[in-house]
């Protein structure tokens, strides 16, 4: 025992002494300094990873456009793996690094415990796709995408407005705040919109079989299975509904994005899946076409999410923000974020997910909420 | 008659100066680590890790009463977590300003600690009657019970008193102006940043306060006699049901503790973190810092949290990195041949040669 003790004592010291390292910030001051966090590994790495490249995207072009006022600019980026801990662990790393603003964290419950730490520190944060609504609870805090609360209430709305079904059927995760958070709202708006739910079922995380969840949809006579789950579980219950000769429309929101890169899925079983994501790699404008270009030229043929595109405006977003604001690299954080505080109330940007503003008292954004359908194999705007 | 009195007093001595060497260990580091940090030498990275490394030790020093002194394999520990984080946290924020700061973290901390030390009597009960794997097993699915049970609790509080529902927040009828506190899924947000690394540091001396205190009581000896050969200790009539359960309960309470100390480090909490691999993660510090070894489990608590921070300049290969020096250090701790080869180091070096010869002398 006593060696071993001493061993681990000696390990113990050495993790010590590394950890003696100062922080040191490697950028001078003339660059300005945005973080990213996000899982780039695990089971919501595509969502992460996804960010990454759409903010990478978008900081190049503006450093080759001539920078933000002048003033190039760094991206670091930092996994969390979906873990409340460990993102505030990759927030501190970034902070030793020199980070001035924060793009994330990509998921909500890091996001919230992140906004905990950034709120103290007076750190400017802009999250891509944190949906929760804690995610943003200080006055430094802004989102691009829609929250919870917004985005079941616009799924109800949509499939009410469009006459898509009557009776729904609900899919989703307990154990899973953003999609008991949609869940919650859906239901509440689903009454409003005369359509009815003839079953709600529940499962916990890490579940590879629905067929109890399926059936009891089935036998309810359910012509719409509205799924607010993420893309690994909507793929399995895909699969086990065409197995059972299940064949209901499904609709699901943003967590779906991210379906048709699954290794090994036939694509084909999501023909005619609906989703409410604002952003179709299809759509036809001149942004959206050369995002796309650049996205699948620079990562191996890889097609962008809504999370890329999210990311991709988050950074135009800070740009104009940072722009209204005057602000230059050699502010601290907290000035900056002092500035942001008003700037982001004055811009509008017209980005991939369309024409956006910011609600400053609340962080939350203006637009319009959109849908697609997956249509051989692709994304088609409805 | 006197010699046999004069051994005992050496090793109360002994144990005593054991005893005394760990809270130097653990007060030295904090020194060490407040000096580094009033002196503006730490990241905050490493500052931030400070508290989850106080968490990670509490639970590794109970978990090791449970699996080392009384020798009982319990992979539930994340449940006990898990109570004393909502209780605590519910405490907090029910509270809210109506207490001052330190009252109502002390208070907070009482509270987890009990809820999750009553929890460990009750689970206890029925599930220190099996042995072995069974009881592995049992704990096992309780920690899987307890957070699927805590995730679909929605608790609020109003004028009315609190509000209890198990199918969604609009059930809870509120009144306006009243506080949701727990919300399901997404569990418990806003809670109130308490914990500190001093508060972690005094809650580790605590823990280890009684925990050691416990192993070298009359009761510590008894409990160690069931674990050894517990025919032997029940025919000298000890009761070895109640013994087993003491030791689960403290476990239990002090497990509470961390959770405490993590609820009240993070603005969010919710159940996922509390699943098995958390139970296995503590086991793991367990098992590498040497079952049964209080200071040993203490000090791999700290490098395995550290670690995979310390490892982000790897970026995407920390995780594949951290694995191998899990396997490496597991191999260099344990496996028969590394240990044979450690012994013969050991004899190369002169001064561990004379110690060793002055001890057989003795």
């Amino acid at each position: 025992m006593k060696k071993m003790t001493k061993a681990l004592s000696v390990a113990a010291a050495m993790a010590m002494a590394a950890s003696l390292m100062a922080p040191v910030s490697v950028f001078a001051d003339d660059v300005f300094v945005i973080g990213a966090i996000g899982p780039i590994t695990g089971a919501a790495g595509a969502y992460g990873t996804s960010v990454m490249n759409g903010a990478a995207i978008a900081v190049d072009e503006i450093n080759e456009a001539g920078g933000i006022n002048g003033y190039q600019v760094e991206l670091l980026t930092a996994d969390d793996t979906h873990d409340a801990e460990l993102a505030t662990h990759a927030y501190d790393d970034l902070k030793d690094q020199g980070m001035q603003l924060l793009l994330g964290t990509v998921t909500s419950a890091p996001c919230i415990a992140v906004e905990g730490l950034a709120v103290e520190d007076n750190m400017f944060l802009l999250t891509p796709s944190g949906t929760a609504v804690d995610c943003i609870f200080g006055e430094n805090a802004f989102r691009v995408c829609f929250s919870d609360p917004a985005q079941g209430t616009a799924s109800a709305q949509y499939i009410g407005e469009h006459g898509l079904a009557s009776k729904i059927a609900i899919i989703y995760d307990s154990s899973d705040p953003y999609s008991a958070g949609i869940t919650e709202y859906f239901m509440a708006e689903a009454e409003n919109q005369g359509l009815e739910i003839v079953s709600a079922e529940a499962f916990s995380d890490n579940r590879t079989d629905f067929s109890a969840q399926l059936n009891a949809a089935k036998d309810a006579g359910a012509e719409l299975v509205f799924l607010p789950i993420y893309y690994q579980e909507a793929a399995l219950i895909l699969q086990q509904a065409s197995d059972m000769g299940f064949a209901p429309s499904f609709f699901g929101c943003d967590g779906m994005d991210g379906i048709l890169g699954i290794e090994n899925f036939d694509t084909s079983l999501a023909e005619g899946l609906m989703m409410l994501t604002p952003f179709t790699p299809n759509a036809e404008d001149e942004m959206t076409q050369n995002f796309v270009k650049t996205y699948e030229e620079r990562f191996d043929g890889l097609v962008p999410i809504q999370f890329g595109a999210d990311a991709y405006d988050g950074i135009y977003a800070m740009k104009a923000a940072l722009e209204d604001a005057g602000a230059t690299p050699d502010m601290s954080a907290s000035e900056i974020c002092d500035l942001m505080k008003v700037s982001m109330g004055n811009i509008t940007i017209t980005g991939l997910t369309g024409e956006i503003s910011w609600d400053v008292a609340t962080g939350e954004p203006n637009k319009e909420p959109k849908a697609v359908v997956i249509e051989n194999g692709e994304y088609q705007p409805m | 008659m006197d010699k046999s009195l004069e051994i005992i007093r050496r090793m109360k001595n002994r144990t005593l100066k054991n005893h005394l060497i760990t809270y130097l260990i653990v007060i030295v580091f904090y020194v060490v680590i407040q000096v580094l940090i009033n002196t503006g030498n730490l990241s905050s990275l490493l500052t931030g890790l400070l508290v989850p490394i106080c968490v990670y030790v509490i639970a590794a020093i109970s978990l090791n009463l449970v699996v080392g002194i009384s020798g009982e394999l319990s992979l539930g520990h994340a449940g006990f977590m898990c109570i004393g984080a909502y209780t605590s946290a519910f405490f907090s924020n029910a509270v809210g300003d109506g207490l001052p700061e330190i009252p109502r973290f002390i208070l907070a901390i009482l509270i987890g600690a009990v809820c999750a030390g009553l929890f460990g009597v009750l689970i206890g009960i029925p599930v220190l009657r099996l042995k072995g794997d069974y009881l592995a097993i049992v704990t096992l699915a309780f920690g899987e019970i307890i957070k699927n049970l805590v995730n679909v609790v929605y608790m609020g509080i109003d004028s009315n008193g609190l509000h209890i529902s198990t199918t969604t927040a609009m059930d809870l009828h509120m009144e306006p102006g009243g506080k949701q506190i727990i919300k399901g899924a997404l569990g418990i947000s806003g809670t109130p940043r308490n914990s500190s690394f001093t508060a972690g540091i005094i809650l580790i001396l605590i823990t280890l306060f009684i925990v050691q205190n416990l192993i070298s009581s009359r009761s510590g000896r008894a409990i160690m006699a069931c674990r050894d050969n517990r025919i032997a200790a029940e025919s000298i009539g000890i009761p070895v049901t109640r013994f087993k359960l003491l030791a689960f309960a403290v476990s239990a309470a002090m497990a509470g503790v961390a959770g405490v100390l993590y609820s009240h480090n993070l603005a969010t909490l919710n159940t996922k973190k509390f699943d098995y691999n958390t139970s296995i993660l503590v086991l793991v510090f367990v098992v590498l810092g040497g079952i049964g070894n209080i200071r040993g489990s203490m000090i791999a608590a700290v490098i395995l949290t550290a670690l995979p921070e310390m490892l982000r300049f790897l970026s995407n290969y920390r995780m594949l990195i951290y694995a191998i020096v899990l396997i490496v250090m597991m191999l260099f701790n344990w496996a028969p041949a590394a240990r044979t080869w450690r012994e013969r180091m050991r004899e190369k070096l002169p001064f561990k040669k004379k110690a060793a010869a002055g001890k057989e002398e003795a």
